[in-house]
């Protein structure tokens, strides 16, 4: 009936309800992830009306942002986070949704454990109040982030009125050279289109170094989408999605599989099919990458050197550049190799799974954190955990000198106690550098988790391939 | 069906606090540590937490929201991608929490910018020019007025037109007219039963 589409109008596509002139496409909403933090107005809004959860079976709720790190015997950082914990667990029993709460095995950071569990599965539609929601598009999904208001219209409703986003398509060929990974691929990319350069798009990733990508590192990727901006990231399924996706737990089995990976396989742009717009990153030329300023696309190569103010427009850009550096204290023109660091963190919904916990593990192993530096490594999931475990990484990061904590989001968002203090550097493998995201006063720079272990072991920024190849 | 009430915006004057930043994210707008809340009320007393406090609690006079003539102006004027990072609505509740109803700026964050409307808390979009002028207008007279006509899409200053801004027609006539999202959703019940036995 139309003519060649892209994946994401294919996805689109199957999940408009219906669609009036003058309003936006009601859209159909696969799976609805829920946390304790963007959850209790919305249950409250429920009680208010009268409604029910239209479909508790499409809702999945867990605890993750302000949970304790340290082993659950010891408390909740405070009276406020664990009555909002509490009250999650309240609403899930009142209104019937399956919750995987702190005593749970699949407990996890929200985008680790929907995919862990096989919950998130390719041309579905998938919410969270949550802009990292986007992480799931690594599968083919079309997911996105909410407000809690919208959060309630989808618990009454299973429905979201939305308008239809542009799409921007993102072609990164090339091979990643050793020592570069997917952290560094969407660094790069939002150094380049800045944090508004995707509003109102949502990102097709592709080309040859995206295809050549994992599970996990395909979900670092999109994950940080919205740090551009972006409504959404997401990457075509294909045999590296099935083979990650079959005998997980929800994931169809049997004939249902075979049927289901036959479907997925049609979710693809169509040759011919037209973008809004597009951008070109050549993977074989990317360093790894670290951010020096106050928002995701302030980022340069390791390598590289802190922009001066005159390299920028002047006006609005250098006036936020020299707030930015103050704000970090960082000169400009500096080398940001040799810049000091207090702490390191391993973790959140961008890099906390099994691949990132090898590659910090792997530069740790025989090495020890340098003296005065605080390193934290956070599991993104207890299923991560006891399979890190069983691998002995714990080991590694202990005999290192780092803390091996409980899963959740931690020093990430710093609402659950670890934080950094005031002045502080941290190199992080977390995806907001924001001011004071990780403590008041703290300075973040973002970073893979190669380069954060490598800083760990420096106890300054360093280029992780000058430590690769283990212990000499 | 049930649909629930809020304050309609039609027309508003009032004068204006600059906050001329680009990229302002929602981390700034209320901090991470104040979204253990588990209602909607009493967030506007940490608006701008870490800009307009200092660590002891102390206001930073310098800070914009803080000054004297910043006192009961109901729009903001920011920079361009106001709004950036986080889905948490919070980052409105705050903003109407601390008094202000309309936010003049170059650009905004999508999702912010669905979560402040569906607040009652207008995004305006203007263009570079009318951005600078009201900068302009505001340095030379810390009680310049503006007006934005939601009917009519227009913000006058000092009583001349200064811009048009585009609003998705649907939130406009929630926003006119009180209304929220849900009441249209909850209408069309039948329309996603046909969807799900379709999908079934």
């Amino acid at each position: 009936m139309t003519g060649p589409t892209t994946l994401f109008e294919k996805v689109w596509n199957e999940h408009v309800v219906r669609e009036d002139a003058g309003a936006p496409a009601v859209l159909y909403v696969d799976l609805h992830l829920v946390h304790e933090v963007t959850s209790p107005q919305a249950f409250d809004g429920l009680r208010a009306r009268g409604l029910r959860v239209r479909r508790p079976e499409r809702t999945v709720a867990t605890m993750d942002h302000s949970t304790p790190t340290l082993p659950r015997s010891l408390a909740v950082v405070d009276a406020q986070a664990e009555a909002q914990l509490a009250k999650l667990k309240a609403n899930c029993a009142e209104f019937g949704v399956s919750l995987y709460d702190l005593d749970s095995a699949d407990q996890g950071i929200v985008h680790v454990i929907g995919p862990e569990l096989g919950l998130t599965q390719p041309g579905r539609t998938i919410v969270c109040g949550d802009s990292h929601t986007s992480t799931h598009g690594a599968f083919g999904a079309l997911a996105f982030g909410i407000g809690t208001s919208e959060v309630e219209h989808v618990l009454a409703t299973q429905c979201l009125l939305q308008g239809k986003a542009k799409t921007l398509e993102v072609r990164v060929d090339g091979r990643l050279s050793p020592g570069v990974g997917a952290k560094d691929i969407i660094l790069a990319l939002i150094a380049k289109i800045g944090t508004g350069g995707a509003t109102g798009h949502v990102i097709e990733y592709c080309g040859t170094a995206i295809e050549a990508l994992g599970m996990e590192e395909r979900m670092t990727v999109c994950n940080m989408s919205i740090e551009a901006g972006a409504r959404a990231g997401m990457i075509a399924p294909d045999e590296v999605t099935f083979e990650w996706l079959e005998g997980r737990r929800f994931a169809p089995k049997g004939d249902a599989w075979t049927a289901a990976v036959e479907r997925w396989r049609t979710l693809r742009t169509d040759p011919g099919a037209k973008f809004d717009a597009s951008v070109k990153l050549d993977a074989s030329a990317l360093a790894p990458m670290i951010t020096y300023g106050t928002n995701p696309g302030m980022g340069i190569p390791v390598t590289g050197r802190v922009p001066t103010l005159e390299s920028v427009d002047a006006g609005s850009d250098r006036a936020a550049l020299a707030k930015a550096l103050d704000y970090m204290g960082l000169a400009p023109g500096a080398a940001i190799a040799g810049q000091k660091v207090d702490v390191v963190f391993i973790g959140s919904c961008t890099n906390s799974r099994m691949g990132d916990l090898r590659a910090a593990a792997g530069l740790l192993r025989g090495r020890k954190v340098a003296s005065g530096v605080r390193v934290l490594v956070v599991p993104g999931s207890k299923a991560i955990k006891r399979q890190a475990e069983a691998e002995g990484l714990d080991s590694v990061f202990k005999a290192a000198g780092a803390e091996w904590r409980e899963a959740g989001c931690s020093m990430c968002i710093a609402m659950n106690g670890d934080q950094l203090s005031p002045g502080q550097y941290a190199v992080s493998t977390s995806n907001r550098n924001f001011e004071g995201r990780q403590g008041r006063g703290g300075r973040t720079l973002l970073a893979s988790p190669l380069t954060a272990a490598a800083a760990a072991v420096a106890g300054k920024v360093v280029d992780p391939r000058t430590l690769m190849g283990g212990v000499s | 069906m049930k649909r629930e009430a809020r304050e309609a915006f039609t027309t508003l004057t009032s004068t204006f606090v600059v906050l001329p930043a680009d990229n302002v994210d929602t981390d700034q707008i209320i901090p991470a540590r104040f979204l253990k809340v588990t209602d909607k009320v009493g967030l506007g007393a940490n608006v701008f937490a870490d800009w307009r406090l200092g660590p002891d609690g102390t206001p930073n006079p310098d800070f914009p929201l803080n000054r004297p003539d910043a006192a009961g102006a109901r729009i903001l004027v920011a920079g361009a991608n106001f709004g950036c990072g986080s889905s948490r609505e919070h980052a409105p509740w705050a903003l109407v929490g601390w008094g202000l109803r309309a936010i003049i700026a170059p650009s905004f964050a999508d999702i912010f910018k669905q979560n402040a409307m569906k607040n009652g808390l207008l995004p305006v979009a203007v263009d570079a020019a009318a951005h600078a002028r009201l900068l302009e207008a505001r340095r030379a007279d810390p009680r310049a007025s503006v007006t934005v006509d939601l009917p009519a899409q227009t913000v006058t200053l000092g009583g001349k037109p200064l811009a048009g801004f585009a609003i998705d027609p649907f939130a406009k006539e929630c926003l006119v007219h009180g209304v929220d999202e849900l009441g249209y959703l909850l209408d069309r019940a039948a329309d996603i039963d046909r969807y799900e036995a379709k999908h079934a």
